[in-house]
């Protein structure tokens, strides 16, 4: 049953992290008796086991509500959750673009941060209407009306209306359902027109291939019509539209202008339903594709090995199975020397690489290794060839190198103006180069640096927030290449070199983070029965070198009363540890050391 | 093939602070009453023996402190009831305090050949912090009156990496054993262990480091070799034919049969034990099953131990088939490290190996 255009609100919900997004959105579920009380799982919008743990939203996710306003007219409420890190922020954009409002929560305890204000302006590009909510008044330590004078003061949105609510007991979320219904603008939407439906987000289901989510801006789409991808070209007969409900789908007769829902089509992979891709018709498409879409690269290369070589058909299968749903993870069949065969794969940033590593670890239960993450580097080359290097292993001779560029990104930090100092020395030992800084407002402001991205994928945003106390918000986009002048490290390992540790790196920051290397792998490898020397080099130079003592003592003297269980205890623990060690030569090192090449920094 | 048969004897007249084998101090009756129920236990397992034994030890506790002639009558029961092979090795753990002249002569008496004696150390200062109240002058008291009565097969316990050793500490301990004439001695490296009063203020007193515990262990053996105690095991050194026989059933992997609350046995193929709880016993509740003993991992584990080492002839023996080639690679890469001996056809770990005996023993059945 179709609701008049008029009374459709399309929204989001933005906060900084733990601010009470996903709780906020459990109870707008229930107060829509979306969801019958017994079926909530707390956060049930967060249904990634990871999600809840992390408290974080990694894919996007979309339920419409049902909800009979004090005006007495029913209203049909489509709710975009959106992931909240620096590594989606494209995804983000795209949610944003499909709504014409969005709820932005500020705990009323801690007040105004990094993310509350990055996402305010995210909101603002996309000319959203905002409604402020003040959540958490049930905290002791809540100041409901300092904050939302701070909302005022700094953002310049009036509060006099903002809902003082407790999400967690529920009082006054009911406010938040009429405020979104009185201020949030239903969409400008034209049926008549060639359909234009923006893909927000697609996920692969096992019985209906890939489900695509959309939001239809003009014209409309039924079942057995056949659409076409603007940006793939990809054409699609479609097997069922509906809406998303809490906790199904429900199929309908047609979307329409204005409305949020989904399609099937039998698609095989999300690949072929691009976030940020127009939907139209082969029959009558539209001229224009909407506005935003960018194609998504990865950005962040690393290699991904089983720990027991009999898991590669696994792993294989695993990645196979993640990409279905993740159309930014790339990978690649490799060889490495010291680990064996295993893939080369692609993100788009840290963030990304460790929920895919956390997820084949825990969803597929895989013992990995990776590598150290590099970045695409062009190599051009004397013979006036380029060649492109994802790899270290593949890092040309350097007799052969005319010269090497890297990839550049234009960063933006968002913080208060107090911590301006220790960001601008964090960018200048990351080799940044100050553009501009703007105020945002008189406390807080915009820094505008060029960065390599090299300096960034490792623990760049860790860094950040534990400089900034957490208040500090990072933004960044490829600005192109430059060139650099870059060196590549090996590691070796009782004199024999370990390819899996090699890394490319800048020429004045090669010496410190050798020595850094060398002795984070000294702690890092436990005393084996006989020394080994560390050592990091360039080419056959060693530049830095530290040795891990030979261990002297491990035995058990006593074996008493023939009670061998401990000593077979011990031999089991022996077995559990062994696993977590790869075998280089003569040396075991332990998974652990190759994270711990990565972050360097003591300060995280 | 024969087997060995311990009984444990879980009393003492006061524990030790180190000490974390199962034992207290009995109140009366108790230990007439573990007398019968261990008496029981070999009735209640003889009609399951087959092959004899050829050692008695027991073990504890404190079994000199259990008494003479309750040790005989546990014997009787057992030469009663069990196959005992003439010219058993009976050993008897004792402690000096307790080893009365009447104590050494009902040993004698009722066939003990051996015993063990707990001097640990020679110095005072480093008994002291163990807990222990009997003194060096004590020890040698007792192994005088052990040989006055015919027990000339004697044990000396030491412990290495006790607070305050010392190099020079160390040395008068090894004076005191190379001039007390045994010829046998167990030198353990002390273990700190949790539950323990020595656990408990461990922070107060001052540790060799673990270097020095480890020249400590090569000290003590070379002083030891050098008086003719040859090491054939990773803590026990002896001359030639003075190796205790009991324990080498433990590290050659074969049978023995353990009675008493916490003692445990590889008997019939099975490895049980019976829990620490000494009214269960007494009730004659069963052991605790611990699977099947005597696999090959095991036994490359406990052979390892011996000085003489993992043999390819006694695997073959033992099991109809070789040490994986593997093993002896593994071996081989090792003893470029000085930590293994390696032979056509035996693995031995050397002195250095010891110390890391865990790691190597590790690496080595890992290829099993």
């Amino acid at each position: 049953m179709a609701v008049p255009k008029e009374n459709i609100r399309n929204f989001s919900i933005i906060a900084h992290i733990d601010h009470g997004k996903s709780t906020l959105a459990d109870r707008l579920l229930e107060l829509t008796d979306s969801v019958a009380k017994r079926d909530m799982t707390a956060q049930l919008l967060d249904d990634m086991e990871l999600e809840r743990e992390r408290g974080i939203t990694i894919k996007a996710h979309a339920v419409k509500l049902d909800y009979k306003a004090k005006d007495g007219k029913t209203y049909e409420l489509n709710l975009i959750d959106t992931p909240g890190h620096v590594d989606f922020n494209y995804e983000v954009s795209r949610s944003l673009a499909a709504c014409e409002g969005a709820v932005l929560i500020v705990d009323a305890s801690q007040g105004i941060e990094a993310q509350t204000l990055a996402n305010t302006y995210l909101a603002l590009d996309h000319n959203l209407e905002l409604v402020p909510v003040i959540n958490k008044i049930d905290l002791p330590a809540a100041e409901p009306d300092r904050v939302a004078a701070e909302v005022e003061d700094v953002i310049g949105l009036d509060c006099s209306n903002a809902p003082r609510v407790s999400a967690k007991t529920g009082e006054n979320v009911e406010q938040v359902l009429e405020r979104i219904v009185e201020d949030i603008p239903a969409p400008e939407a034209n049926d008549d027109l060639p359909l234009r439906a923006l893909i927000f987000d697609s996920v692969y289901d096992n019985y209906k291939g890939v489900i695509v989510y959309v939001r239809v801006m003009e014209g409309t789409l039924k079942a057995g019509e056949t659409m076409r991808m603007m940006a793939t070209g990809a054409e699609f007969n479609v097997v069922e539209v509906g809406y998303m409900r809490a906790p199904s789908m429900e199929p309908c007769a047609e979307l329409t202008a204005g409305e949020v829902g989904y399609i099937t089509a039998s698609i095989k992979t999300v690949r072929d339903a691009k976030v940020g891709d127009t939907v139209t018709k082969v029959q009558r498409p539209a001229s224009e594709p909407l506005p935003g879409y960018r194609k998504v690269n990865p950005m962040v290369f690393c290699g991904v090995y089983p720990a027991d070589g009999a898991d590669y058909e696994a792993l294989r299968d695993a990645l196979e199975k993640l990409q279905l749903n993740d159309a930014s993870l790339s990978y690649e069949p490799e060889t490495s020397g010291a680990l064996g065969f295993g893939f080369r794969c692609g993100f788009l940033g840290l963030l990304h690489l460790e929920i895919i590593q956390e997820r084949l670890e825990r969803e597929y239960l895989l013992d990995l290794v990776t590598t150290v993450p590099s970045v695409i580097y062009k190599i051009h080359l004397r013979d006036g060839s380029v060649v492109e290097v994802d790899n270290p292993t593949h890092y040309p001779d350097p007799g052969d190198i005319d010269f090497a560029e890297e990839p550049i990104t234009n960063a933006h930090i968002y913080a208060p103006a107090d911590y301006v100092g220790a960001i601008m020395d964090l960018c200048q030992d990351r080799r940044g180069v100050f553009k501009d800084m703007t105020y945002i407002t008189k406390e807080r402001v915009d820094i505008h640096y060029e960065l390599p991205l090299n300096e960034i994928i490792y623990d760049f945003f860790d860094v950040l927030k534990s400089r900034t106390r957490g208040y500090a918000s990072f933004d960044y986009e490829i600005a192109g290449y430059q060139r650099s002048n870059l060196q590549k490290l090996d590691v070796l390992l009782n004199g024999d070199m370990v390819d899996a540790l090699s890394f490319i790196i800048h020429n004045d920051k090669a010496m410190a983070r050798a020595r850094r290397i060398a002795e984070r792998l000294k702690e890092t490898i436990p005393r084996q029965m006989f020394e080994i020397p560390i050592q990091i080099a360039i080419g056959s130079k060693v530049i830095a070198r530290e040795t891990v003592r030979a261990m002297r003592k491990d035995v058990l003297a006593k074996c008493y009363g023939g009670d061998i269980t401990r000593k077979k205890k011990l031999l089991e623990k022996q077995k559990e540890g062994k696993k977590r060690m790869r075998q280089f030569g003569t040396v075991e090192v332990p998974q652990e050391a190759f994270m711990a090449v990565l972050k360097l920094e003591d300060n995280t | 093939m024969s087997a060995g048969l311990y009984f444990h004897i879980p009393f003492c007249a006061r524990k030790c602070d180190y000490c974390d084998f199962y034992s207290f101090t009995p109140t009366d009756g108790r230990m007439d009453a573990y007398r019968d129920a261990l008496i029981r236990s070999i009735d209640r397992f003889a009609p399951a023996v087959t092959a004899p034994f050829d050692t008695v030890y027991f073990g504890g506790g404190t079994p000199s402190f259990f008494g003479g002639a309750r040790i005989r009558a546990v014997l009787d029961a057992a030469r009663a009831a069990l196959p005992l092979a003439p010219g058993a090795e009976i050993t008897v753990e004792c402690n000096p305090s307790s080893t009365t002249e009447a104590l050494a002569a009902s040993l004698a008496a009722a066939g003990v050949n051996r015993v063990s004696l707990g001097l640990q150390s020679a110095v005072a200062a480093e008994r002291a912090a163990l807990g222990r109240t009997s003194t060096p002058q004590q020890a040698e008291t007792a192994l005088q009156r052990l040989r006055r009565n015919g027990i000339t097969n004697l044990s000396l316990d030491l412990m290495l990496g006790l607070p305050g050793q010392t190099a020079a500490t160390l040395r008068e301990s090894l004076r005191f054993v190379s001039e007390s004439g045994v010829p046998h001695v167990s030198a353990y490296l002390l273990k700190v262990e949790e539950n323990t009063p020595l656990f408990a203020k461990k922070e107060t007193l001052a540790f060799p480091d673990e270097d020095s515990v480890c020249d400590f262990y090569l000290q003590t053996a070379e002083a030891l070799e050098q008086g003719g105690l040859r090491q054939y095991e990773i803590s026990n050194f002896a001359r030639p034919g003075f190796e205790s026989r009991h324990n080498l059933h433990y590290w050659r992997d074969e049978a023995y049969l353990g009675l008493g609350p916490a003692a445990h046995s590889f008997f019939g193929g099975k490895r049980f034990f019976f829990p620490r709880d000494f009214d269960a016993f007494l009730r004659g509740d069963p052991p605790v099953q611990d699977g099947d003993g005597g696999d090959p991992e095991e036994f490359c584990m406990l052979r390892l131990r011996l000085a003489e080492g993992l043999s390819d002839g006694a695997f073959r023996e033992r099991f109809g088939k070789h040490l994986p080639e593997g093993m002896f690679r593994k071996a081989k890469a090792l003893e470029t490290h000085g930590l293994l001996c390696v032979t056509q056809d035996t693995i031995a770990l050397t002195k250095q190996g010891f110390l890391v005996s865990n790691a190597i023993i590790g690496e080595l059945v890992a290829v099993l």
